[in-house]
């Protein structure tokens, strides 16, 4: 793409172009800098109306003909920021050195590396680089700390502090390392953390007071689609599906999660009863890879590193990963209490922005590596960066002596479809996870913020998606938001 | 002429224990050593895909070993000592939010337990007293007390988290609970079996409740009360650790959860020595203070 060929202002060996100097005919052509600034003069339609919208979400835009913010649709998705980042570099860059050659002399004496560091040193790229993306302003409060499991379903959320979409976007966040979901879930009502990395039902059986007292959360983005496996203990090698699995014990996380929902729905398919024919204990991730070690379970359907590292282990081999049941399928979500974004709307903005910011990075698998490195430390994720590698980039061991290259084994996406909640309370209701009755679109539409999303995806020039609910196909078998109460009471094998 | 001990009863016990040491290491030391990677009767495939899971690296002549850095079952103890002086080497630095060096951990776990522990002892010892000074009393709060003495402190987390909100103060409230009950009887228990003469003798003198309280009741119960507080400091010590890994808080348990997520079995024992000295630190360091308040009675 074009966007990219604007000249790194860290290359002596390129030049870069200057815009003042350059002659006015160059602006109307298709040089990267008229781009640029087309790109910024779009960036400037003042999109978000701030918090109002909150409230009625989904009322003004429920079903498929929901189209605000289309305006920035069709703009292609991660080049636009890492043109800013160029634009902002080549600007600082020209403003060192008028003289080109002085800029290559330099360059070529100390080394790129040490030019960019020196330069961020003594000006913020990140900060000018959100300037340039008509930053949040008034942000109530800056420091902020956000709970985390260390999983890779949490890698926007916390790549997003070493790498710095936070700070670019004006916030000061800690990432919070939690013990469980029960604590993160604890945290978040409690108020220790402002925002939380959660399992994508728990916002809604939080909402629904589903386990817990009823707090009103949001959920303003998904974190990844796909990225979880059923392993299996090495021992099951010859097992081909639900029918050979009757009386296996699995693991789960968290009741309210999409590995339960998941593996239920997989195990119902082929005919067992999870309540009846097989037993599903909740165990902590790390557990589960002792406890297939240790022979208590047969496997478990779990988060990533957890199923590669079993592999890592020599204990168990990747049976079946997820994006076989449902391509696309949600998993960890970014959630937040009603009450901080009413009382800091301005800081909520902000998070939300890097958050979307960070997913999109994340979703690009050339950046994928990048982001390996920057979340294996102890006080990340703290797992060898060999798994991690595997997990992120799809070319991985399947422990069963092959390589696997599936690159949207995990991806990335924050935009969270209504009618993804509502398969969520659609399984809930049919496991009888929750009790009474309640208004499916009302309950999806109150927490998962999705024409919020489209908006904050416009405003920083990402593709935008126009609806807020749309059809799934799982394991082969159609689900109709418009039909789900039905859907819900379909089910031959179900605790209804 | 006095008889000066031999050599080997002064350093005897020492040289055993060292002994002792060395052949534990020994055998930990042989138990977990693996054989040299061999890899006859494996095709160039499956060499690949374990080298592509880091099973075996190659060495310098190109020849696969097996990956150092990846500990199959227990380590040895020479993989802990790595571990350990990895740990030591960056004991008071900071890479984030959650991941402070061993020496804050440890600094956070002691702070903790002092705090819960001092404040359990101080509000026990007020208890006893009050219980114990008075026998209706004593027979009043006795079964209660027997009955909340046996609960692990931890029983009480859930409880505690979920009323207080907040895991900073849930983890010190832990640590108050479990140095709470032992006191409180060995408290009641030492007041209410004071010789009754030492009363009788303040009360011909007309002493002040205070007075009679800080130069006759307490110094009369306090091997009692020492007593208590030594059973208190063992369980609260005890409820420290596993409360900081239930929690997640900073600590030395917390090193252990972090370790185990990561299943590196070596940062495990680690842990779980760190964890054994700083008790064995504290409690010398109780044993010593201690001794300044217990007596013989003559």
């Amino acid at each position: 793409m074009h966007h990219n060929s604007l000249n790194d202002p860290f290359d002596a060996a390129q030049p870069i172009v200057d815009a003042s100097h350059s002659h006015s005919h160059q602006l109307a052509t298709n040089s990267p800098l008229a781009d640029a600034q087309r790109d910024f003069e779009a960036r400037q339609t003042p999109s978000f109306r701030g918090m109002e919208h909150f409230h009625e979400a989904g009322h003004a835009c429920s079903g498929q003909d929901c189209n605000h913010a289309s305006h920035a649709a069709s703009r292609p998705a991660a080049s636009t920021d890492n043109l800013l980042t160029r634009v902002v570099e080549n600007a600082v860059m020209r403003a060192i050195f008028p003289n080109d050659m002085e800029r290559r002399a330099f360059l070529s004496v100390v080394g790129r590396g040490t030019a960019a560091a020196v330069l961020g040193s003594m000006f913020d790229f990140g900060t000018a680089r959100s300037m340039a993306a008509d930053p949040v302003k008034n942000i109530e409060k800056k420091d902020l700390s956000v709970g985390f499991i260390p999983i890779t379903c949490a890698t926007p959320i916390i790549m997003a502090e070493p790498m710095g979409f936070y700070s670019k976007h004006g916030l000061n966040v800690k990432v919070r390392k939690a013990a469980g979901w029960a604590v993160v879930r604890d945290w978040a009502v409690n108020k220790e953390v402002d925002a939380a990395h959660m399992l994508s039902p728990m916002p809604l059986a939080l909402t629904l007071g589903a386990g817990s007292p009823a707090v009103p959360f949001f959920m303003p983005a998904i974190e990844n689609i796909n990225g979880q496996a059923i392993t299996l203990a090495l021992k099951h090698k010859n097992v081909k599906g639900p029918k050979d699995m009757k009386g296996f014990r699995f693991c789960v996380p968290f009741t309210y999660s999409m590995h339960n929902y998941l593996l239920r729905y997989y195990l119902a398919e082929g005919g067992l009863h999870p309540d009846k024919d097989v037993q599903i204990r909740v165990v902590p991730p790390p557990e589960m890879v002792a406890n297939l070690k240790a022979d208590n379970v047969d496997g478990y359907l779990a988060p990533d590193p957890f199923n590669q590292r079993a592999v890592y282990e020599n204990v168990g081999f990747l049976f079946k990963l997820t994006k076989e049941l449902w391509e696309g399928h949600p998993c960890c979500a970014f959630a937040i209490s009603k009450e901080f974004t009413d009382k800091n709307p301005n800081t909520f903005k902000a998070l939300f922005r890097s958050i979307v910011d960070a997913t999109h990075f994340a979703a690009d698998p050339k950046n994928r590596k990048d982001i390996a490195k920057a979340i294996s430390p102890t006080n990340y994720l703290n797992q060898p960066q060999i798994v991690l590698e595997q997990v992120l980039t799809g070319r991985y061991a399947d422990g069963l002596g092959g390589i696997q290259n599936v690159p949207d084994r995990i991806n990335f996406d924050p935009f969270p479809w209504h009618s993804m909640a509502m398969w969520i309370l659609s399984q809930m209701k049919r496991w009888k996870h929750v009790e009474g009755d309640f208004d499916y679109q009302k309950v999806a539409e109150q927490v998962y913020l999705a024409a919020e999303c489209d908006k904050v995806m416009a405003e920083l020039g990402y593709k935008t998606r126009g609806a807020t609910s749309k059809k799934h196909i799982i394991m082969g078998r159609e689900f109709d938001p418009a039909k789900v109460a039905d859907y819900a009471k379909s089910f031959p094998i179900s605790n209804l | 002429m006095a008889i000066r001990p031999s050599w080997n009863d002064r350093f005897g016990p020492y040289l055993l224990s060292l002994l002792i040491l060395g052949l534990f290491l020994f055998v930990w030391e042989a138990a977990t050593r693996s054989p040299r990677f061999d890899a006859k009767g494996k095709t160039e495939d499956q060499l690949t895909t374990m080298e592509f899971n880091g099973d075996v690296v190659k060495d310098a002549a190109g020849h696969y070993i097996w990956n150092p850095d990846k500990v199959k079952g227990i380590p040895g103890p020479m993989k802990v000592f790595e571990k350990a002086r990895t740990e030591l080497g960056e004991a008071f630095v900071k890479k984030g939010t959650n991941d402070h060096g061993i020496g804050f951990l440890v600094w956070y776990t002691i702070k903790r337990f002092m705090s819960g522990f001092l404040a359990g002892s101080i509000v026990a010892i007020l208890l006893g007293v009050l219980i114990g000074l008075s026998k209706p009393l004593f027979i009043a709060f006795n079964p209660f007390i027997q009955v909340l003495k046996p609960i692990s402190p931890l029983a009480w987390m859930p409880l505690l988290l979920y009323s207080v909100k907040d895991p900073f103060w849930t983890a010190i409230l832990v640590v108050f609970m479990a140095s709470l009950w032992p006191t409180v009887a060995n408290t009641a228990f030492g007041v209410n079996s004071i010789r009754k003469d030492y009363l009788h003798v303040a009360a011909l003198l007309e002493m002040s409740y205070l007075r009679r309280l800080f130069t006759v009741v307490l110094p009369a119960a306090a091997p009692a009360i020492i007593a208590g507080l030594r059973i208190s400091f063992g369980s609260a010590l005890v409820a420290v650790v596993p409360a900081e890994m239930l929690l997640g808080e900073l600590g030395a348990g917390y090193l252990t959860w972090i370790e185990w997520n990561n299943l590196d079995i070596s940062g495990v024992i680690f842990a779980i020595l760190v964890v054994g000295f700083v008790g064995y630190a504290l409690d010398y360091a109780f044993g010593r203070l201690a001794a300044l308040f217990t007596y013989t009675e003559v």
